[in-house]
């Protein structure tokens, strides 16, 4: 398998190579179905792109989210990120702690994890917090699990889903790299595009997915490396 | 060094008598009373029988105390540390400062003297620890040992000092003194001659010093730390205002607790600490008080940032018909040294850090703010526990170096696992699913999980986590995970709890336990 080239939403149109800026820290918003994993790792995935992860990050979570998707765990993390952990009972409070994680620039990043269509979050909310993560410049992710786009001042959205993997590198029976469909539906600096990526596990990166993909295995046919 | 009360009539038979259940009881007698035939704990009217010209003087206890106190205020002439060792004792740490006074024996003896001169007797020891200075001044020598030749045991005297002395001299409670006595040991000596396994394993569950003759024992040679209570506590680092008139509208309050802030920053930069707790009360005139705590990642006295933490949550208050005098203390400080970063006066980051987590656990409470820490356990749910993020950022400032190395030493986590790979996400608690299977052993071939259904289209397992019997009970079953991959892609980590036949229960569960990016 390879790679094609490295994701970065920053550059003019979706097919063109990477250029070689970072990403301008800004809020994205992230959609996704009930599925909950594919829209944080998508999330972690970009992270990679922000240069090395001194500070930790925090990661906020409405208790319906933790409820329906379950916490973060600590040993399925990428490596080498510290994490902070908020548990808000409302997306209210929620959305008040991302503000303040927001404006601490110890801070690698903040993910923010809401449940449905929570009435606190509207377009000011949504705003606020796009204004508090390009001022202090922490990048900022605000995951929408089940939720539908309505107004928002988020610099980018996305929908994200996940997609067949890769056949594993050892073991072809087995599921592969985590890899996701996403698609920018809106965004300041790009065309709206539709990607499939695969997260690159031991670099923390995205990479664009061949288009042609591999083909798939015959009948008692066996990988000959 | 107990000391006895004295009055003038040392000759004649006195006893201090306090109210007993069944009338008066003798609390303490004097030589010439004890000479007589009488000692403490009797009862006043079968001693007046034995001595009949035993005079009685009311016992006073918290008079006692308070000479006491005095006493051991007064004594720190001798030293700078000095405490208060039950009621007829005290503690004077003389280490560095006896060649002041002219070498042990000149100190000793002044001290017994100075005592004597104000009227009072007293038996005193000097040993390298607390303990066996105890024990020298109330059973060391003879009964008939004169009192001005005081014990002195030098470091490498202390076995052979303590041996002779009978058990009770390790201030142990009575009834361990009464069972080491049916053990036959009757002396330190006898203890110390036990093999150290057997005491242990005999005083086991006795976590009290007063009734594990062990720890006592350790006390008393010095390789037991033992704390010696300061005599007095801090002043408590607090601020106090008062208004004229009632304040009924909480808006109004945000400068008083400015004001405040400011008082309490200067007190504690003053003593060079910084708060770790704060509580703010507001005093209502109708008698209740209003209160406000707050807890601190790491200490403070930054006047801004005390106000904020506050700040927010005054609209909380119920004014009733107003507050009228208001109060922020810190009741929990450390040291705090006033400390300059660099030169471009840039905040410091484990300082953004840490105020920003102070104001999220403000607001959200303690234990909705925390970090993951890795333990040793292969089970995924006890594998991470989740800490305070006040505690964990406060442990290695809090503690020594050493003892955060050791802290940290102690907590080995997981090891990192090449060829398995964990969950970006887990339940908290695993979610039973539907299964189909060919074999009971086998894959699964498809799974129902919240109502929906999941082809299984690439799967790797089993890979299998026994239960961890030295935590859960016999009836744990083992669990065997396979990483999933459904037909939209989604991936999920699933186990089957338990195998066929393998006695726990009846046929083995299924369960959903943690969603793959």
């Amino acid at each position: 398998m390879f790679h094609v080239s490295r994701l970065d939403p920053s550059a003019d149109t979706a097919h063109e190579p990477p250029g070689n800026g970072a990403f301008q820290p800004c809020l994205q918003e992230i959609f996704s179905g009930p599925y909950a994993a594919s829209a944080a790792g998508f999330a972690l995935g970009q992270l990679g792109a922000f240069g090395d992860l001194a500070g930790p990050i925090l990661w906020v979570q409405e208790r319906t989210a933790i409820r329906e998707g379950g916490r973060p765990f600590a040993h399925g993390l990428p490596g080498g990120l510290s994490l902070i952990h908020v548990t808000a009972s409302n997306a209210k409070h929620a959305l008040w702690a991302m503000e303040e994680g927001l404006r601490c620039t110890a801070l690698s990043a903040v993910i923010g994890e809401l449940w449905g269509e929570p009435a606190a979050l509207d377009f000011t909310a949504t705003r606020r917090l796009a204004v508090a993560s390009e001022t202090h410049g922490v990048p900022a992710f605000l995951l929408r699990i089940g939720g539908a786009p309505n107004l928002s001042g988020a610099r980018q959205r996305w929908r994200i889903g996940p997609a067949p993997s890769p056949a594993h590198r050892w073991n072809p029976a087995a599921p592969g790299a985590a890899t996701f469909t996403a698609e920018l539906f809106r965004s300041r600096t790009r065309a709206p595009a539709t990607w499939t990526l695969h997260h690159d596990g031991a670099a923390n990166r995205l990479d664009l997915a061949p288009e042609a993909g591999d083909r798939a295995l015959g009948e008692g046919e066996r990988i000959i490396r | 060094m107990p000391v006895v009360s004295a009055n003038e009539l040392q000759e004649r038979p006195t006893a201090l008598v306090s109210e007993g259940t069944h009338g008066l009881v003798i609390a303490a007698a004097n030589a010439a009373a004890i000479a007589a035939g009488v000692g403490p704990s009797a009862r006043f009217a079968d001693a007046r029988a034995i001595c009949p010209q035993l005079q009685s003087v009311p016992h006073d206890p918290q008079g006692d105390a308070a000479l006491l106190e005095r006493l051991t205020r007064w004594s720190r002439r001798w030293g700078p540390w000095t405490a208060l060792d039950g009621a007829d004792g005290l503690l004077i740490d003389t280490t560095g400062s006896a060649h002041l006074f002219g070498g042990k024996q000149a100190t000793i003896a002044q001290m017994l003297r100075s005592i004597s001169q104000v009227g009072y007797s007293a038996r005193a020891a000097m040993a390298p620890t607390a303990a066996a200075a105890w024990a020298l001044a109330r059973f060391g020598g003879d009964a008939q040992r004169s009192q001005s030749t005081p014990a002195i045991c030098e470091a490498d005297q202390i076995t052979s000092a303590l041996a002779p002395l009978p058990v009770a001299a390790l201030r142990l409670d009575t009834p361990t003194v009464l069972l080491l006595k049916r053990l036959g040991l009757k002396t330190i000596g006898d203890l110390m001659a036990v093999p150290r396994e057997g005491l242990v394993r005999r005083f086991r569950n006795r976590r009290d010093p007063a009734a594990n003759p062990l720890i006592r024992l350790d006390q008393a040679l010095g390789s037991a730390r033992e704390a010696i209570p300061a005599l007095e506590t801090e002043p408590a680092q607090r601020a106090f205002a008062r208004v004229a008139e009632p304040i009924l509208h909480v808006a109004i309050l945000l400068p008083v607790l400015e004001t405040l802030s400011q008082q309490l920053s200067g007190s504690l930069r003053k003593r060079h600490r910084g708060a770790r707790r704060l509580g703010f009360e507001a005093f209502r005139i109708d008698g209740h008080v209003a209160r406000l705590e707050a807890e601190l990642a790491r200490p403070t006295r930054d006047p801004a940032h005390m106000t904020k933490l506050f700040a927010e949550r005054l609209e909380g208050l119920e004014a009733g018909f107003g507050f009228d005098a208001f109060a922020l203390t810190a009741l929990w400080h450390e040291e705090l040294d006033a400390a300059q970063p660099d030169l471009s006066g840039a905040v410091p980051d484990d300082a953004l850090l840490a105020s920003m987590i102070d104001r999220l656990v403000v607001r959200l409470g303690r234990h909705n703010v925390r970090l993951p820490q890795p333990r040793a356990s292969h089970m995924p749910e006890r594998s991470v526990v989740w800490v305070s993020a006040v505690e964990k950022l406060s442990l290695p400032r809090s503690r020594s170096k050493a003892a955060a190395a050791r802290f940290n030493a102690k907590t080995p986590h997981q090891l990192p696992l090449p060829f398995h790979q964990r969950p970006l996400r887990l339940l908290d608690t695993p979610e039973p699913i539907a299964v189909l299977y060919i074999t009971p052993d086998g894959v699964p071939r498809r799974f129902t999980w919240r109502r929906v259904q999941h082809e299984v289209i690439k799967v790797e397992g089993p890979e299998r986590i026994a239960p961890e019997w030295w935590r859960e009970k016999s009836t744990a079953r083992l669990r065997d995970y396979y990483r999933v991959e459904d037909q939209a892609g989604a991936r999920y980590w699933i186990y089957r709890g338990g195998l066929v036949g393998d006695g726990r229960g009846g046929a083995p569960d299924w369960y959903l336990h943690g969603l793959f990016a």
